[in-house]
């Protein structure tokens, strides 16, 4: 079984973050892994992505072409990927950030305010963990035990206060229906 | 062992320290830029000599230093601080001096890109500064394989006296992998040769690449390329991937092994007899895979993130007996496993 991951957004929003904590995920569940984040001059500010494979296999080309879950917290990021997701592919989308819809009846979409949330819950750039939480609401690809853990391996030791409140963010997205 | 989850620089600094490397001697240039930012940190705890230099040229000289002392010595850029690094290593080559050179190759020529690319193949293998020599190259294609060549890089660099590089590229730079580190070295062979303290107990030694008298400059350049043939002999590697029936042998170092790999997998799911060299030393080339390959395979698929450099060697390694075709992308794209089998498939239906 194979993940091939995108996320994709603004510099800033916590992009690369996500994809640790889903890369690292998939370490403890002792699976192959890697992560790729699209670097240079784009990260200021501009569109961000990064690519996580989750595999039982050895992971070939590390860069996702044809996602099988994109998650998507800007509008430019639905417009340019939407459209390379795998049929039966996941699209998670942080509809406050996002106009519109996915208009591919093949694919699985769901739509969550993850900005929005973490405004109301008082937890200020926690939408990228938010989103996370219903990714695996939605396509179960690790236990939520081994998400839990991995968001405290990947805050560091001196930030570890930040760690509680990445749990929050996490139960939150992983509560929201809709 | 424990699994770590490391980017491909960092595990490649890491991999020095327990390598045992005590001088680093760099300066910034992305892609590459966390390999000194990673032992800046971490050679404060372990004793090593972290030295952003003035400028690359400065830096290569200063591992040309370092290295004449006998201890293990390191620099690492990308493509365009590598030219700049170009006559140091040609002075570390003549000077017959180890150490390790890091290339995290971007696009080009020029200023070109930042994004990942293979186009310094012919400089690393071919002419890597003026003058008769050749570095070790080494061509990982995972944040694990990168550990382990920078280990081995260091051991041969000391065994032959001379400059050994690693030839990565921005994609294995920034991804991260899990990886596992060997323990650290602690002990070393002695280096009699090295230019450094002794308390005038014995007759000193001195480095140097120059020689006047055209005879003694011939003889030593000739000892050196007596050194590369026993090298060549030992230590050319490569990894062969499904070659025993392949009709079709796609071949690619690299982060495109990787993407090569995926392309001959969809392949053999169509029945598509292909298979993969990957050359793990590019210089040495691994000469005797390509001949058996070449013994049944029908045609040979070389790909790369270039106009086409590595062709040249398979080539040569076949000796032209079989089709050589070519594909790649180049300025910093990185070809997808499709685009490579259709490639693949093309060539099967031209073959039938």
């Amino acid at each position: 079984m194979t993940h091939d991951i995108l996320l994709a957004g603004f510099g800033g929003q916590g992009i690369l973050f996500a994809g640790k904590i889903l890369a690292y995920s998939g370490l403890m569940d002792d699976k192959e892994v890697s992560w790729l984040p699209s670097y240079g001059p784009e990260m200021r500010g501009g569109t961000c992505n990064c690519s996580v494979c989750i595999s039982d296999d050895p992971i070939g080309s590390p860069l996702v072409v044809e996602p099988s879950i994109l998650v998507v917290m800007n509008t430019p990021s639905l417009e340019k990927f939407k459209g390379s997701v795998k049929s039966d592919g996941f699209i998670i989308v942080d509809s406050s950030m996002v106009d519109g819809t996915v208009d591919r009846t093949d694919v699985k979409s769901f739509y969550i305010p993850a900005t929005q949330l973490a405004q109301d819950n008082d937890l200020a750039g926690g939408a990228n963990i938010i989103i996370l939480g219903k990714l695996f609401r939605e396509t179960g690809i690790v236990s939520a035990e081994t998400f839990k853990k991995a968001v405290e391996k990947v805050v560091p030791a001196k930030k570890a206060a930040l760690a509680a409140n990445n749990l929050k963010a996490l139960q939150i997205g992983i509560n929201y229906e809709g | 062992m424990e699994r770590n989850l490391m980017k491909g620089n960092e595990a490649l600094a890491e991999a020095a320290i327990r390598a045992g490397c005590k001088c680093f001697f760099g300066y910034p240039i992305t892609p590459q830029t966390e390999i000194s930012a990673y032992l800046s940190k971490r050679f404060q705890k372990e004793g090593g000599i972290f030295l952003q230099a003035e400028s690359e040229i400065a830096a290569i000289n200063m591992v040309l230093g370092a290295a004449s002392t006998g201890v293990r010595a390191m620099t690492s850029s990308s493509s365009p601080g590598i030219s700049l690094k170009s006559e140091g290593i040609s002075y570390i080559a003549g000077s017959d001096l180890p150490c390790v050179i890091i290339n995290v190759q971007r696009g080009g020529p020029g200023l070109g890109g930042i994004q990942p690319s293979q186009a310094d193949y012919w400089q690393a293998t071919k002419a890597l500064g003026h003058g008769d020599f050749q570095l070790l190259v080494y061509a990982p294609c995972s944040v694990q394989e990168m550990v382990d060549t920078v280990t081995k890089a260091f051991d041969l660099a000391d065994e032959y006296r001379m400059p050994a590089m690693i030839l990565a590229d921005g994609l294995l730079g920034q991804m991260m992998e899990p990886v596992t580190f060997p323990e650290k070295k602690e002990s070393f062979k002695d280096k009699p040769w090295a230019a450094n303290g002794h308390g005038g107990k014995r007759e000193h030694n001195i480095i140097n690449s120059l020689y006047l008298q055209p005879d003694v400059l011939e003889n030593s350049v000739k000892a050196r390329f007596e050194r590369y043939e026993d090298i060549k002999a030992k230590y050319a590697e490569a990894e062969m991937y499904l070659t025993d029936d392949a009709d079709i042998i796609v071949t690619a170092y690299g982060a495109t092994a990787r993407v090569a790999k995926s392309a001959v997998n969809m392949a053999r799911e169509q029945g598509i007899k292909a298979g993969l060299i990957r050359p793990i030393t590019l210089w040495p080339f691994p000469v005797k895979e390509y001949q058996k390959a070449a013994e049944t395979a029908k045609l040979f698929l070389c790909t790369e993130m270039s106009m086409g450099q590595m062709i040249d060697d398979v080539k040569l390694a076949i000796n032209c007996s079989k089709p050589v075709e070519f594909y790649g992308r180049t300025g910093g794209v990185i070809p997808k496993p499709s685009e490579i089998f259709e490639e693949i498939k093309k060539y099967n239906g031209g073959a039938k």
